[in-house]
Order: C-alpha cells, then sequence, then structure tokens
C-alpha cells in the first residue's frame, strides 16, 4: 500500500511539493505595486510585456513562488490582477511556479482566483472583521481549492506580541480546520514582520517576537506552515543595501531555525549568512535579537560609514595571500587587471603547458563568472570586465601558445563563433557585447565589424571553418539582409546554426522570413545572456539536435499561427483615416517664423555643454539592465552595479572631453512649407526649388475624438493662406569614435570599447536634445522664454517635436535621403548614409522639427495596402520599394 | 451533509472490486445511422439550424436509442454508466441555439440513464450499477487565448464557465444521478469551475454526490492541453475530494501506462482510466481491438494501480466486456494510507 505525506502541495503548471527536507522557499517579490516602483509603473502605463519580464526574471533568479500585487490607489486592482495572470498563463516558463494572490481587498483575490489554473496562495485572509467574514472568504478559497496564508490579525488589530501572535493563529487555525475543513498543511501563517531599529523602543522586540512566535505555531500546530515579508525587517535602513542585506540575511538565519518555511523575499537581497563581514554582523545580531539597549544606534552609527567608504571601495587585499588559481577566479569574478600578468606568469610556470593554464584555471574561473551570470548574480558590465581580465591573461600567454604549436605543430580546438552587423547597418554594441561574453564561455570570437556583405561573411566562414555565424541588425531594413544570407547560406550548401540579433529582429520575423530561407538551424536570440546557453547548445553533440527541434517546432508554430492570424479587421479604409486627421483653428494660428531660413552648420559643439542633456535610462538598457535612472541606483539586485557602470560613464566622458575624443556636428535648417494632403509641400530657398516630404497616416480605429494622426497634420495647408514652416536637422557625436574604440580594442579592452560607443549613442541623442532646445530658444525662438529642467526635457514636456525617419511616427527611412538633400550634412558634418540609409557614424541623430503647440508623438502602427498604393503613387516608386520600407507597418504579408 | 444511499453502495463496491465504466457514446450512436429527422424529433421540427450531430440532443428526440446503447453496456457488464451529456451545457449547446434545452438534456439523459441502470440493478442485485452524470470540458477554454495576437484575451470567463456548468449540474442531479464525472479535462481552470459549480448546487441542494475527475494528457509531452503536468494537475484539482482521479481520452491504452502509474503513486483517492481504442487511424476511426486494449489495462490492474477502468473513443461494448472478464477477479488498488505528520 501506498503511504501519502501531509506536504503542502502547490502548482502552476508544474508542481511545487513542500517537503520537511525542502529548504525556505523563495516568494518572488518583484510583480508587486507596492514593494516596486518601477513594477507599479509599468503596470500604470499598461507596459504588461515589461512587467511580464518582471515576472519572468523573478523566476528564472530563483522564485520558487511569485507573488503579485496590484493594491494601488490609481489602479483597477480587478482589471489589472485579471489582465496580468490571463498573460502569465501564456508564458510557460512563468506560469509554471505557483501563484501568491496579494491584496488586501478580498474582490482582487476572488478575481485572481478565477483566471489560475493551478493550486494558488491567497495572501491573505485574517480575523480582522471577525469570524463571519474569515469563515466566508475561507470557504471559498477552499472551493477554488488554493492555500491560504492567515495573517496574525484579529478584531483587535495586528498582533505584535508573542502571546498574541500565537493566539491569534491558534484561533484562525482550530476555525480553518475544524469548521471549513481547511487541511491543516494548507494553512500558512504570517506572524507580521514588522521593521525594527526603528528608533521606537517597542520595537526593539519585533524581530525576536516573530522568531520565538513561529516557533510556537511550529510546535502547537506542526503542519501548518509559517510566512512573512522579510524586507519589512530592515525598513529603516532604506538606501543602504550593505546593512539590508544584512539583517534580512540574520532575521531568516533564525526565523528558519524556528521554523520559517518561506518568505517574500528579493532572493537578490540576501547576503550569505557566513559572508557578513564580522564588526557588521554582530552588530546586526544585537539588533535582530535585541541583545542590547544601544544596539540601534551602533548600528546607524556603523551603517553611515559604510555608507561614505561605499560597499564597493572598501579594498580587501587579502585574496592576494591565496592559491594562483584561487587568485585568478577572484580576479576574473570581481574584473581585476592589476595582477593578472603576474598571477598568469606564475600559472604558466606551475602548469605544464601554457594551453593548460586557459584550459585550467582561467576556463575554471570563467566558468565561476558564467554560472554567477547565469543565476542572475552577475550583471553584464561585470561580466565584460572580466572578459578583459581573461583577454588580458590570453594575450600573455599567446606568445608562448605560438611557441608551443611550433614546437608540436598542435591547433586550437575552441569552436568558432563568426559575428557581424549585416551590410548596411552600422550598430555594434549588442553584437560586440554577445562577442565578449561568448568570448568568457570559451568560444573564438570572429568579429567581422560593421556594414559586412553577404558573400564576404560567408567566404570568411568558410576559410575559418566557423561552427555558428551570428547576424546582428538595428535598423529595419537589415531585416531583408539577414533573410539574404540565410538564402545565400542555404545556396552554398552551408549546414551550420545561423543566430539573428538586435533590435530590430524578433522571434516572429525569424520564424516567418528567415529561418524559411536556409534548411538548417536558425535561432533569434533575445539578448546576451541568452546567446550562451544557446551556442552552447548548438555545439555540443547532445544538445543540438533537441534545440533545433525544438526551435523547428516552436517557429513553426509561430509561423501557421502568423499566416492564420485573423487579419485585423480594426481599421479605416485611408479616405476614412484622412476625415479623421488631425486639424486645428488655422485661422486663429499663428506659426512661428524662423528669423534665419536655410541650411547652417556648427562644426564643433563642446561635448561638455550636451553632457547635462544625456537620457541614461537607454544607457542602462543597452547594458540589459531594465530600470529607469536614477532609481536604477536603488535597484536591490543591480543597483550597485548600475551605479559602477554609471561611474564609468562619467570618468569616460571626462577623458573624451579633456582629450577631445569626439567631435560633435550639427546641421540643421527651416523651411516654408505647407501640407498638401499627407504631404508637406517645402520650397528650398537654396535653390528655389520645391520639394515633396512624404508621411504616413495612422489607420487603427480610434476611440471618439482621437483622430487618425499624420505628422503633415501639424503644417498648415496651403488654403489656411498661412505660411508655415518645417525645420530638418542632422548631428552626430560620432566624429573619430571609430578609431577610438578600435583603438581601445587593440589594448584588449572591450569594456572601454563598448562603453565609448554606448557613450558616443547617449551623446548624439543628447546633441539633438540640445539642439532642439536652442532651435525653440533661438533659432526658430517660438519658446524663448521656455524654462525647463533636464528630467523635463527628456520626458518631452516642451513645445515642437523632432521625429526622426524610420521611427513611429514616420517609419520610411527613405525620406532621410530628402532630409539630407535640404541640410547636407554630409558635407558639413561627415554624416554619411548606407544603402540601408542608417547613418554613418552610429552615434548620429536626424529628423524634422514641428513647431505647432499641439504637434506630438505617435505610432503610426498598421498602415493597409489601400494606403500603401497611394503612397507608392506619392513617392512615384514601384510597390515592392514601398513595401520594402514600409514592411515592419504593413498589415498584409508580401 | 446528506448522501444518496447509492454512496454507500458505491464505496461498497469499490472496495470489493475493480469497477466497470462503459465505453465511448458515438461510435454507438453512429451504427444506428440516424438522420436529421432523428436528432430534431417533433420538438425541434421548427430550429433553424443543422442538429445533426447534437447526439446529446437524442436523450429528448430519440431516447429509445440511447437507452438501449446503455442496455448494451450494461449487459458487457458496465457498473458505472455515463449519460449522453457530454455537450449538455449552454456554452456547447450554443453552437447549435440549444442553450434552452440545456435542461432538459441533462435531466432526460440521466433519467434514461437510471431507468436503464436500475434495470440491471435488479436482474444483478450483488452488481449493481450506478449512473455517472457526464460534464465535459464545454468547447472554451479559460487559460488559453483563442487569438495568438492577443494572449491576455479570453473568450469566456469564469464565472459564465461556472453558471453553465451548475445548470447542467443541478439538472443531472434532478434526473437522478449517482455521480458527478468531470471528465475530458484539457483545461484545469474550466474544471476548477465545474468543482466550484458542482459544490455549489451540492449546497443549495444540500446533498452532496460522489465527484469524479477525470482529466486529459493530451499528447507526448505528458501535459494537459492548458500546460499542466499530470502531478500539478492532481494537485490543482484535489481540493473537490474526489471519489476518483483518473485520465481519458486523447491516447490509448499503451500511451498512457506512465502516467497511471504516477497517479498510483500520488493519488489519495481511486484512480480511474478510459483510455481510446488506439490512437485515430488516417480516417480518424479508431481500431485497437478489445483484446489489446484490455491485455494492456491488465497488466495495470495486476500492478493495483487501478480502481476504475473503462473506454473513451471508439470503444464498444465489446471491449467492455473484455474488460469485465478480465479486471473482475483482480484486487482493485488499495487506498494509500494517509501519514498524519
Amino acid at each position: 500500500m501506498n503511504t501519502i505525506h501531509p506536504y503542502l502541495r502547490l502548482s502552476g503548471l508544474e508542481p511545487l511539493v513542500v517537503r520537511p527536507e525542502t529548504n525556505f522557499i523563495n516568494i518572488g517579490e518583484r510583480t508587486n505595486v507596492t514593494g516596486s516602483k518601477m513594477f507599479a509603473r509599468l503596470i500604470k502605463e499598461d507596459k504588461y510585456d515589461e512587467a511580464l519580464a518582471v515576472a519572468l526574471q523573478q523566476v528564472e533568479n530563483g522564485a520558487q513562488v511569485i507573488d503579485i500585487n496590484m493594491d494601488e490607489g490609481m489602479l483597477d486592482g480587478e482589471f489589472a490582477m485579471t489582465k496580468f495572470l490571463n498573460l502569465i498563463a501564456s508564458e510557460p516558463n512563468i506560469s509554471k511556479v505557483p501563484i501568491m494572490l496579494d491584496s488586501s481587498k478580498w474582490s482582487v483575490i476572488e478575481a485572481g482566483l478565477k483566471c489560475v489554473q493551478g493550486k494558488a496562495i491567497v495572501n491573505s485572509i485574517s480575523l480582522k472583521e471577525g469570524e463571519d467574514k474569515f469563515i466566508e472568504q475561507a470557504e471559498k478559497c477552499l472551493m477554488y481549492g488554493a492555500a491560504v496564508v492567515v495573517m496574525a490579525f484579529d478584531e483587535v488589530g495586528q498582533a505584535d506580541t508573542i502571546e498574541r501572535k500565537v493566539s491569534i493563529c491558534e484561533r484562525a487555525y482550530k476555525i480553518l480546520t475544524e469548521r471549513v475543513g481547511y487541511a491543516s498543511q494548507d494553512i500558512i501563517f504570517d506572524p507580521n514582520i514588522f521593521a525594527v531599529a526603528t528608533g521606537i523602543e517597542e520595537h526593539n522586540n519585533y524581530a525576536i517576537n516573530f522568531i520565538e512566535a513561529t516557533r510556537q505555531i511550529k510546535q502547537k500546530m506542526p503542519l501548518a506552515k509559517v510566512s512573512g515579508g522579510v524586507s519589512n525587517i530592515s525598513f529603516s535602513f532604506r538606501g543602504n543595501d550593505v546593512v539590508r542585506e544584512a539583517m534580512h540575511s540574520v532575521f531568516l538565519y533564525y526565523a528558519i531555525q524556528a521554523g520559517m518555511d518561506m518568505g517574500i523575499v528579493n532572493a537578490g537581497m540576501i547576503q550569505v549568512y557566513d559572508e557578513i563581514e564580522p564588526t557588521l554582523l554582530t552588530l546586526v545580531e544585537d539588533v535582530i535579537l535585541n541583545r542590547r539597549a544601544d544596539a540601534t544606534e551602533r548600528l546607524v552609527a556603523h551603517a553611515e560609514t559604510i555608507k561614505s567608504k561605499g560597499k564597493v571601495l572598501v579594498k580587501d587585499e587579502s585574496w592576494r595571500l591565496e592559491s594562483v588559481e584561487s587568485r585568478l577566479t577572484h580576479a576574473l569574478v570581481n574584473g581585476i587587471v592589476e595582477y593578472i600578468d603576474i598571477d598568469t606568469e606564475e600559472a604558466r610556470v606551475k602548469y605544464s603547458t601554457p594551453l593548460q593554464v586557459i584550459e585550467g584555471p582561467l576556463m575554471d574561473g570563467m566558468n565561476v563568472v558564467g554560472e554567477l551570470f547565469g543565476s542572475g548574480k552577475m550583471f553584464l558590465p561585470q561580466v565584460v570586465k572580466s572578459a578583459r581580465v581573461m583577454k588580458r591573461a590570453v594575450a600573455y600567454l599567446n606568445p608562448f601558445i605560438e611557441q608551443e604549436k611550433k614546437n608540436n605543430n598542435t591547433t586550437s580546438s575552441a569552436k568558432k563563433v563568426l559575428l557581424a552587423t549585416v551590410k548596411g547597418d552600422v550598430h555594434d554594441i549588442g553584437k560586440n557585447i554577445v562577442g565578449v561574453v561568448l568570448g568568457c564561455n570559451g568560444y573564438e570570437i570572429i568579429d567581422m565589424g560593421v556594414m559586412v556583405p553577404a558573400d564576404k561573411i560567408l567566404q570568411k566562414a568558410k576559410e575559418e571553418n566557423v561552427d555558428i555565424i551570428g547576424l546582428s541588425g538595428l535598423i529595419t531594413p537589415s531585416l531583408d539582409e539577414m533573410v539574404h544570407v540565410a538564402s545565400e547560406m542555404k545556396r552554398q550548401e552551408f549546414r551550420i546554426p545561423l543566430l539573428i540579433g538586435g533590435a530590430t529582429t524578433s522571434r516572429m520575423h525569424t520564424a516567418v522570413k528567415i529561418a524559411p530561407a536556409y534548411d538548417h538551424a536558425v535561432i533569434h536570440v533575445l539578448d546576451a545572456s541568452k546567446s550562451v546557453p544557446v551556442v552552447s547548445a548548438l555545439l555540443s553533440e547532445d544538445g543540438r539536435a533537441p534545440l533545433s527541434e525544438q526551435i523547428k517546432n516552436e517557429y513553426d508554430a509561430l509561423r501557421e499561427g502568423f499566416l492564420q492570424r485573423k487579419v485585423d479587421k480594426d481599421f479605416l479604409p485611408i479616405s476614412k483615416a484622412r476625415e479623421n486627421k488631425w486639424t486645428t483653428d488655422w485661422a486663429n494660428y499663428a506659426p512661428p517664423v524662423p528669423p534665419q531660413l536655410g541650411a547652417r552648420v556648427f562644426t564643433n559643439v563642446k561635448i561638455s555643454d550636451i553632457v547635462p542633456f544625456i537620457d541614461w535610462t537607454p544607457f542602462f538598457i543597452a547594458w540589459e539592465f531594465r530600470g529607469k535612472y536614477p532609481e536604477i541606483f536603488n535597484h536591490p539586485e543591480w543597483g550597485t552595479v548600475a551605479k559602477g557602470l554609471h561611474n564609468d560613464a562619467l570618468k569616460l566622458i571626462d577623458q573624451i572631453i579633456e582629450n577631445d575624443w569626439l567631435i560633435a556636428r550639427a546641421a540643421f535648417g527651416f523651411y516654408p512649407a505647407y501640407s498638401d494632403g499627407d504631404d508637406v509641400v517645402i520650397t528650398d530657398p537654396k535653390t528655389n526649388t520645391t520639394k515633396r516630404l512624404h508621411f504616413v497616416r495612422q489607420q487603427m480605429v480610434k476611440a471618439k475624438g482621437e483622430p487618425n494622426f499624420c505628422l503633415a497634420d501639424f503644417i498648415a495647408p496651403k488654403d489656411s493662406g498661412k505660411q508655415d514652416y518645417i525645420g530638418a536637422f542632422a548631428v552626430t557625436a560620432g566624429i573619430n569614435l571609430e578609431e577610438r574604440a578600435a583603438l581601445m580594442q587593440e589594448r584588449l579592452d572591450d569594456y572601454q570599447s563598448i562603453l565609448l560607443k554606448a557613450v558616443g549613442d547617449r551623446l548624439a541623442e543628447a546633441l539633438a536634445e540640445y539642439l532642439h532646445l536652442k532651435v525653440r530658444k533661438q533659432y526658430w525662438g517660438y519658446a524663448a522664454d521656455e524654462e525647463w529642467n533636464n528630467d523635463e526635457l527628456i520626458h518631452e514636456n516642451y513645445r515642437g517635436i523632432r521625429p526622426a525617419p524610420g521611427y513611429p511616427a514616420c517609419p520610411d527611412h527613405t525620406e532621410k535621403l530628402t532630409l539630407f538633400e535640404l541640410v547636407d550634412p554630409e558635407a558639413k558634418t561627415g554624416i554619411t548614409l548606407t544603402e540601408s540609409l542608417a547613418m554613418h557614424p552610429a552615434a548620429s541623430v536626424s529628423g524634422w522639427y514641428f513647431a505647432h503647440p499641439d504637434a506630438k508623438y505617435f505610432g503610426v502602427g498598421k498602415v493597409y495596402k489601400d494606403q500603401v498604393e497611394d503612397y507608392t503613387k506619392r513617392k512615384e516608386q514601384s510597390l515592392e520599394e514601398t513595401e520594402k520600407w514600409l514592411r515592419p507597418n504593413l498589415s498584409y504579408d508580401i | 451533509m446528506k448522501h444518496l444511499s447509492s454512496y454507500k453502495s458505491l464505496e461498497n463496491a469499490a472496495n470489493q472490486r475493480i469497477l466497470i465504466i462503459d465505453g465511448a457514446m458515438g461510435t454507438m450512436i453512429q451504427r444506428y445511422n440516424l438522420t436529421e429527422q432523428d436528432f430534431r424529433g417533433e420538438r425541434f421540427t421548427a430550429h433553424s439550424g443543422d442538429l445533426k450531430g447534437n447526439n446529446d440532443l437524442l436523450s429528448i428526440t430519440r431516447p429509445d436509442v440511447i437507452g438501449a446503447i446503455h442496455r448494451e453496456y450494461l449487459a458487457a457488464g458496465a457498473d458505472i454508466i455515463e449519460t449522453n451529456t457530454f455537450s449538455g451545457t449552454k456554452i456547447a449547446q450554443a453552437d447549435y441555439h440549444l442553450e434552452e434545452a440545456v435542461y432538459d438534456i441533462n435531466f432526460y439523459s440521466a433519467k434514461i440513464a437510471r431507468e436503464a441502470a436500475e434495470e440491471y440493478t435488479a436482474k444483478t442485485p450483488d452488481k449493481p450499477r450506478f449512473v455517472a452524470g457526464a460534464v465535459g470540458p464545454t468547447n472554451r477554454t479559460l487559460s488559453l487565448s483563442p487569438d495568438v495576437n492577443n494572449p491576455g484575451y479570453r473568450a469566456v470567463t469564469f464565472d459564465e464557465v461556472k453558471s453553465a456548468y451548475a445548470e447542467q449540474v443541478a439538472a443531472l442531479i434532478d434526473g437522478g444521478v449517482d455521480i458527478i464525472l468531470i471528465e475530458t479535462i484539457f483545461d484545469t481552470l474550466n474544471a476548477k469551475a465545474a468543482i466550484f459549480a458542482t459544490k455549489e448546487v451540492f449546497k443549495e441542494k444540500e446533498i452532496e454526490l460522489p465527484i469524479m475527475i477525470s482529466g486529459t494528457i493530451t499528447d507526448a509531452s505528458g501535459r494537459t492541453l492548458s500546460g499542466q503536468t499530470l502531478e500539478a494537475f492532481y494537485i490543482s484539482i484535489a481540493h473537490a475530494k474526489p471519489f476518483s482521479v483518473g485520465i481519458n481520452c486523447a491516447l490509448g491504452a499503451e500511451d498512457m501506462r506512465s502516467h497511471i502509474e504516477e497517479l498510483n503513486r500520488i493519488s489519495t483517492c481511486r484512480v480511474s482510466c478510459y483510455p481510446n481504442a488506439g490512437l485515430p487511424n488516417a480516417f480518424g476511426g479508431y481500431d485497437e481491438t478489445p483484446e489489446h486494449m484490455c491485455h494492456i489495462v491488465e497488466e495495470w490492474a495486476q500492478n493495483g494501480w487501478i480502481n476504475i477502468a473503462g473506454g473513451c473513443c471508439g470503444t464498444t461494448p465489446e471491449h467492455i466486456q473484455h474488460m469485465n472478464s478480465h479486471l473482475a477477479k483482480l484486487s482493485p488498488r488499495p487506498l494509500p494510507q494517509l501519514l498524519q505528520n
């Protein structure tokens, strides 16, 4: 006969069984609008995709349950809970874990219970409003099949003493098991974790009260579980993560011993107990265990010193005393180059061949880096620094290896990955990061740089006998080029896998367009961190077939879904969309007149002038950090690393300014213009000829009163009788950038090289922002008295817009050709256009200026065949040409 | 809460032997070559739209056919027969615009089965027969979006599904079923709505029937259509405190083996299985022979893994007769011991 244990059993798509030997269960806390500002913002801004990414990241970081809370005044909690859970249901990598439905409102909890197929946890119910309510809600939870968290809260209030915590829990337990019919193991108590070290004496016992109550609850009701919100304990030390992490770790150390089974925690914010610095440990234990009256004051005082010193600045040289292998690992993990030559030399002497140093201690160290990165304990900038150390070590060993090769005729066995940014595209930050990360994992990287034609890529791939080709691209025409490379690979009978990455690429495009062009594996890789598992599976004997098969099935399904998808009927014929155009009372509008027409140029903008205009948030995104600047520095997991990265960037900017490494230039001009339907007709004063700009109109069905926008709407039509104007600009901060980056790479400093490119991009954007301000206040001068701070500028609170060809409001890159004819940045600034109409250098920005006070940014969205045909006529080009350039916006297949 | 008298005798019978549940209804109905007119009967002559294929409706329009099929299975040795109500919810009947017929479909289906079962209980008093009210999955899913471009969309809400089930379950009880059988579950959230509805109806009627639950593992991945592993599925429905839990449909017996073994290991309640007659052939028919299917299930019974066995799509009274003759003498799976710590 079988025996079955009374374990708490939960489920998402997969089971979670809490056995006595199960370790403490981490419940992810980041998908909680009350605890995470970032998550709250994403939900409020309806950015559910990004909110899903937060959930996914928690699961990837080891959360075994995720807590979801939508309790925020501005939110419709039931709606948000339902929507988020329904979305989670379609993401198996998230929905594999059980859900904790967290709300103080029963209606929100019940809305959640109606969306989860697995056995969830309700967090929470309590005796706060009396037994009847408690029983009613508990019975419902049972009918829905959920475990419950019972808060130690009764009609009198929330329990803070041991006695009250225990007696309320006992009372609730009795009701649940005897009257409602709950199984003991499905009851989870939350005996309230409150902040300690608040300065209020009564609070000093809060930690030990919780711990002791836990002990007694588990003694009296051994099958029940105990949980709690761990971060509460350290609220007094917000902003000081070193102290907070130590407090969480000490608190859990004792609470788990007392029987605490699970907790809502940020797994990244728990320090390893054994690794807490001894002085800090003593002080924290004094506070948690309330061991002395002045414990709080002492910890506060010590916390100040940690704060002022900063965690990273404490230079600990004790690692120098360890074995050479440990030293190499330490240097790799911490990105320290200072001693790498000495240590590598020592290892070279110790090991019989230089290759063994690489394959032994260095790769061991990089494996540690890989594991830490894979488990979310290290972040991209740190990994890139590790790579720098690795490269130095390998460079040191290379002459010895060459010598060895000469002596023995051996060749390297490392697998080769070829990377290239495709023809017509100049963007390579992401590709470089992928190269570094793969390099860290022992692959030999052949990086062909940017603007590489298909034949060059394939020729090199043959010469070097590479194992994988990876293509990168940022602008839309690169998608076609990737299809071309794939079809060339097929024609030339390649068999190796093809990886696709870059901002404009997607799994869907890869599945629908690229994969069918090549008979072997084609895989879209989301970011650098995903590249390692994919490459390692593809290059391993037993991994390749299953992964290829899995991807093939996935893509087949995607493709099928795509082809069978219902064409969205909710669009307006272009004629109707035009009837619903944005318009204004032109008769009462006085278009501002620019004091000077025609193009002009600034050949040397001071970098120091534009630095204050940098929008840092996209900089962090480039490094695969999610979060908004400057709040990102408070991020419990990667705040410190992000801060370090930011400091490095600022240092680099100082160097750029001091040594004149980069030159920033700008060309711009203003032109008389009127709108003619969706076109804008302008007069070029230089030649006194007219030119026609072509814009695209939104065709989605809009809410009542919402127009179908087209940029042309913001320019006064001819029959309005008003003389209106449009502006055009092109700026770059990238002159000399590539040479400088190449120099850094020669010095084996990928980190600085990538950092320089990322900073260059930001400077170009900042220059565009700076110039726009000057334009509004002076060169066009319609907002001479405008006063905004930088933050408000980034949020675009000012009058007027500067949309860029190739981006959502005007998606056609070919309009850049007209823009370039007007302001002629090629001659004046050195910005050129590639055959795919990417600007070179990459750190460049161009766009149009619209001055109307109601002009705003929008996305054109999907366009339908009628508009495409109309647009083709207007542009006097072939339909194929139009479809090629508008492809991401097409609502139909071509 | 009160129980029917059959509750105790069902438990007694299940403790003594492996219970046999009947086979497919659809396959049997096909043998009658019924016409549109048969499906319409008198009551629905004027109904707009085709009704042929709405098998549940035959309980109203051709009760003789449904009763005869039940009797064939009872004669073959079935202990439990399922009512002809697989699509008997207003959600499923909406396809035929027959929402208003839902109560009658369930009530008469239960009544026909009840009469047939009692006839056979009278013939073989030492082998009492039971009627299970069949509650199907509906044709809508609560965990999946029907629109690939809009994963957050749902074609139906939990409350709509729950209320459809409540209507069905109440009518089945009124018609005299002994058991509620929530079956062919491919989306666990639908099943949870059915469990919720069933419990609510029990409360209203102040009577509690045994609940049988049977999920469907759709393919070799070993998961339900909504993505759960078998154990996750079991945990998700365990709060129903079911009389039995098991697997039916989608797979032939051969492919069910590891799942039945797993259920034997994890289930605190009885274990049921009623596979299809193999996998569909090129023409969508099923051709696993009674001998072969029975041979596979017999091994599980010998291992002590199962309490209830029968057939799903493509199985016939011959399959059931084979099962009855081979499994009758084998011992049922003993209920596991539930440890207290």
